[in-house]
């Protein structure tokens, strides 16, 4: 992650040799790209729909402030579907992949999270069209889609050829990665998530709320990007 | 083939807290000293710069500082009967990686063990005789006293600038403090940190019960310091974004705030990131290393021959690096013998959690290592007699964060999701405390980490294998220090509380601690342990070992501030070995 530029390097080594300065100039950063909302860069337009009525159950629009679905955290799961995270690029991926590891060993599929939402939304959307009259999931009722995703925690869903709790728990997570995540990942809109529950975000300095303890906290919260009322219009 | 590169003085293993305290002070008094990191370089200018560093979804869930499974993981299993399964994904614990290690990513929370800590074996048999040991237990005495590392726990302190109350100075008790620590030379460097208001809350309820309270000793400081290397530090803001995180605030002891400034100007020194040791090269006899081999970002192969290797990965991969390069026996739980892996060991967790009603907690407002904390259940503080167990836990009511999509905390019986949940969530972002138990792990026969038979690393190198489970022993403690917790926190004023302890077999998935330690443990026979007293390894005189794998079991602690000393106190015996090579205990 250093810079090459002020590196005195060993001749031949080809490898990042740090000596006498620390390697790094001025404004050298690392920051994220802001996800910019619009289209899916993978999900399908019908796989997108089956997300956006899903999360809309788990963290639904209601009195308190908006919901997952109003949020953007489909598009949030999109873009984290895209990158790193969906082909599960850092992780340990090498097999055998055993059959029947036991619960206290964590993760043991071979299946990405690009390959479990693939397969797992249309896994969900063959079950609904077979057991409600054709309906896809986004043509159920609000009742029944709350039954089906009960069933689906508990794995009582029992879909063809994928785990509806496999599903369940991906979508589940990502849900609220997507809802509480700084606004730049694409959900968390206008700080929704943040506001639901007070977290004043990155301000990074809190000294002011250690002087005064049991008292409110006031300032709106602030994210990586600022917040909207500081955009330039 | 590997290419030999030039021969240095010092080759070391890794660019964490210990080797560059290791590496700065050789390279100050004149050594040529090589670090080799496999991870990147990181500052805090660029690295943990204040408009990218505090972002949960990318380092606290995606772990972008740490070490990539992909890279390196462990194989783990409960028992030997079971097939150990690597661990794909991060759970449990969180290895670090680059310049900086574990260093970068901790909480801060810097302890000095308790004296009874160093001799546990016999001081239990002493008072309660041989009975209170636990079945096939490996519990061994230090091979250093609290009096001899004292100076050393001192002079890591200093390099931190550790914010603090001292409870015993010079064997008088002082108000505030902790009145069961080992004796302090000296004041903290720092005074203590500002605390929050649950902080209030439990003091106050912990007094009441006769219990002693005192500030967490915190290594996010409370003031700016400069530390004799001449690196300077700011004050904590209570960002809340500690562990997992780098400071962009210059707050957060690090190996980058308080070593790696002075370390880089040493004209001897050298790092190179982005490499990998993949042994430690042994002389035909075996008797001495001649140097290391690794394996550089594109993947060519090189050697490093040099007079000395100093191990300071972190410490299950120190473990490994010695069963790879075949220094020491290896261990063999079956058989009981042999060292390298033996006396691996953990930490347990447990505690309750209390509901409070018409508070406002800011749990935001908070840093790694603020909190209040009390000793009156660690190590034998307490009588042991009617409970049957060894062992003890350090007991905390603690703040490091309230970042919202791991910290959104609802009472048992809270449906998962839906407007219920949501509105759950709401009301309990602000009414929530916990008082933990962070207890020992004893050494056991059957808890040891070896070579996995079956899964490799990219390189083709066997992966570490872990087996561990909690024994009965820790188990036992778990449950009666959460009831302890759970007494202080009803007594903060709620009786909503979910009391949490260990329950079913030890598991990879939600984080517990990254405090791993032991399987390369020093001790006072090389037929029970891989270093002698000076962190010298007892069969390659030229190598030495640092970090928490030479701890023979663990305390009821987090263990940096230990290593740290360890570290110091291994220094002075490398000067001393380096004026005249030679094992400093004959085996």
């Amino acid at each position: 992650m250093a810079s090459g530029a002020l590196l005195i390097t060993t001749a031949g080594i080809r490898a990042r040799v740090v000596t006498k300065v620390l390697p790094w100039r001025p404004s050298e950063v690392y920051p994220v790209t802001p996800v910019v909302p619009g289209g899916c860069l993978f999900f399908t337009a019908a796989e997108a729909a089956i997300v956006d009525a899903l999360i809309d159950r788990l963290i639904p629009t209601d009195e308190l402030g908006a919901g997952a679905r109003d949020a953007g955290v489909t598009t949030f799961i999109d873009r984290q579907l895209a990158g790193p995270y969906g082909g599960h690029d850092w992780l340990y991926m090498q097999g055998p992949f055993a059959e029947s590891p036991l619960p206290s060993q964590g993760l043991q599929s071979p299946l990405t999270p690009r390959e479990q939402y693939r397969s797992g939304l249309a896994a969900l959307d063959a079950y609904c069209r077979a057991n409600y009259g054709g309906c896809g999931f986004v043509e159920l009722s609000g009742e029944e889609q709350n039954k089906l995703v009960g069933a689906m925690e508990k794995g009582e869903a029992r879909l063809q050829s994928f785990s509806s709790q496999v599903l369940f728990s991906i979508i589940y997570s990502n849900t609220i990665e997507g809802y509480f995540a700084d606004p730049i990942y694409g959900g968390n809109h206008d700080m929704v998530g943040w506001k639901l529950v007070g977290f004043p975000g990155v301000r990074y300095d809190f000294r002011d709320a250690i002087e005064r303890p049991n008292h409110s906290y006031t300032l709106p919260p602030v994210g990586l990007q600022g917040r909207p009322a500081w955009e330039v219009r | 083939m590997a290419r030999r590169l030039p021969r240095t003085d010092v080759a070391i293993v890794g660019l964490g807290w210990t080797g560059s305290i290791l590496a700065y002070e050789l390279s100050h008094t004149g050594h040529d000293v090589v670090a080799i990191e496999r991870g990147p370089w990181r500052d805090t200018a660029t690295d943990f710069n204040i408009g990218t560093a505090p972002d949960e979804l990318r380092y606290a869930v995606r772990h972008e500082f740490f070490l990539r499974p992909r890279q390196e993981t462990l194989t783990a299993r409960n028992c030997a009967t079971q097939e150990a399964l690597p661990i794909r994904k991060w759970g449990s614990f969180l290895p670090g990686n680059g310049v900086g290690g574990a260093g970068a990513h901790w909480n801060g929370q810097t302890w000095r063990f308790l004296p009874d800590d160093f001799r546990i074996r016999s001081h239990m048999i002493e008072r309660y005789g041989e009975k209170i040991l636990p079945e096939d237990n490996h519990i061994q005495d230090w091979p250093v006293s609290y009096d001899e590392l004292a100076p050393y726990y001192e002079k890591f302190e200093l390099v931190l600038g550790v914010s603090g109350k001292a409870g015993n100075l010079k064997g008088k008790i002082q108000t505030g403090g902790n009145p069961f620590e080992g004796v302090r030379k000296n004041e903290y460097p720092t005074p203590p940190m500002k605390q929050g208001y649950a902080q209030e809350l439990f003091t106050k309820a912990a007094t009441s019960l006769g219990l002693h309270p005192f500030p967490l000793p915190s290594a996010n400081v409370s003031v700016a310091y400069t530390n004799q290397y001449g690196c300077t530090m700011a004050p904590c803001t209570y960002c809340g974004f500690c562990e997992r995180f780098g400071c962009a605030n210059y707050s957060k002891s690090s190996p980058q705030t308080c070593v790696l400034p002075a370390l880089v100007r040493e004209p001897t020194f050298e790092a190179r990131t982005e490499c990998e040791v993949t042994k430690v090269n042994l002389s035909a006899d075996g008797k001495m290393a001649t140097g290391v081999t690794y394996i550089d970002a594109n993947g060519d192969e090189w050697e490093q021959p040099a007079g000395l290797v100093l191990v300071c990965a972190f410490s299950l991969f120190n473990v490994r690096l010695l069963l790879l390069s075949g220094i020491g026996k290896p261990y063999d739980a079956a058989r009981d013998e042999g060292v390298v892996g033996r006396n691996y060991a953990y930490q347990t967790g447990g505690g309750s959690t209390g509901f409070f009603e018409g508070v406002k907690f800011n749990p935001f407002a908070a840093a790694g290592s603020l909190g209040m904390a009390l000793d009156d259940y660690n190590s034998d503080n307490f009588d042991h007699g009617p409970h049957g167990f060894v062992g003890g836990a350090n007991i905390t009511c603690a703040y490091s964060n309230g970042r919202p999509i791991e910290y959104h905390p609802t009472p048992n019986g809270t449906p998962t999701w839906g407007s219920a949940w949501k509105k759950a969530v709401r009301d309990n972002y602000q009414k929530v405390a916990s008082v933990g138990a962070q207890g020992s792990v004893m050494s056991y026969r059957n808890n040891y980490l070896d070579l996995d038979p079956t899964y490799k690393d990219p390189l083709g190198r066997r992966l570490l294998r872990m087996t561990f489970d909690y024994k009965d022993n820790e188990r036992k403690m778990a449950t009666w220090m959460a009831d302890r917790c759970d007494a202080i926190i009803k007594a903060m004023g709620t009786n909503k509380t979910q009391v949490h302890s260990l329950n079913g077999p030890w598991s990879v998935v939600p984080y517990q601690t990254t405090h791993n330690t032991g399987g390369a443990i020093f001790g006072d026979s090389p037929r029970t342990s891989v270093l002698n007293r000076y962190l010298q390894s007892w069969d390659v005189h030229n190598v030495f070992v640092m970090g928490a794998s030479a701890f023979p079991q663990n305390a009821g602690y987090n263990p940096t501030g230990t290593v740290g000393a360890l570290t110091y106190w291994a220094l002075d015996a490398i000067f001393d070995y380096l004026k005249s090579p030679r094992a400093l205990v004959p085996s």
